[in-house]
């Protein structure tokens, strides 16, 4: 569906500019629970910047760097980080994502775990929504027989 | 909170949002959604809640206006009625 369309102009700023929207989308990501932003932003600005990896040169560049099973494999990976974060603070004897307990694995004190543990859900959650976003995306612009 | 500038954005919006009905080309009609999207953007981190303009931001006018181009290019562009 989309092929690939020669101008240098197009092509050389948005492979500069990739590089600093996902360290960007890192940086949102991380700074998640201190200010605005979070996992769900981040993730779709991680996306994003592979959508535009896409429009500006071609699927088979997507493919390339992010083959499909490497999609799918993120997609839960996401899922699993925060269910498992979740449960783990179940097997610790608190409740279900209860990051206070968290201080028993980590040389950490319980208010840092506590932090620790927002972090890892904001992780899990990114992770999903950059390869979910990714995934709608080729879902639309790949042909059919590709899917 | 300035009560005038959320005014004027407002009335962009409301621009925007019939004109996005309105209009026969898709693809514009697309384009105008993002731009609808941008301006409540900044109608919500005008009234302070930041962190709904940054979903706003990145969602609504980055990727949803891609997917919409996207879908109009699997289809004829023009509408029928």
């Amino acid at each position: 569906m989309i092929s690939r369309f020669y101008d240098v102009i197009i092509q050389t700023v948005c492979r500069l500019l990739i590089p600093f929207i996902q360290v960007f989308g890192l940086y949102v990501i991380a700074h998640g629970h201190s200010s605005p932003g979070g996992g769900f932003q981040g993730g779709v600005i991680l996306g994003a910047s592979f959508i535009l990896l896409c429009l500006s040169h071609d699927l088979q560049e997507l493919r390339k760097r992010m083959p499909l099973k490497m999609i799918l494999l993120f997609c839960s990976l996401g899922v699993m980080i925060y269910a498992g974060l979740g449960f783990l603070c179940l097997l610790l004897g608190g409740d279900y994502l209860d990051y206070g307990k968290l201080h028993l694995l980590f040389p950490v004190n319980e208010i840092q775990s506590r932090s620790i543990g927002i972090f890892g859900i904001e992780v899990g959650v990114g992770i999903t929504v950059m390869a979910v976003m990714v995934s709608i995306f080729l879902n639309l612009a790949a042909p059919e027989a590709e899917n | 909170m300035i009560w005038q500038i959320d005014l004027i954005f407002l009335a962009f919006v409301l621009i925007c949002a019939i004109a996005s009905i309105m209009v026969k080309d898709l693809l514009s009609s697309a384009i105008i959604f993002g731009a609808y999207s941008f301006l409540m953007c900044l109608l919500w981190s005008e009234m302070g809640a930041v962190d709904v303009a940054f979903t706003e931001a990145s969602v609504g006018a980055g990727v949803s206006t891609v997917f919409f181009i996207v879908a109009i290019l699997k289809m004829t562009r023009r509408s029928k009625d």
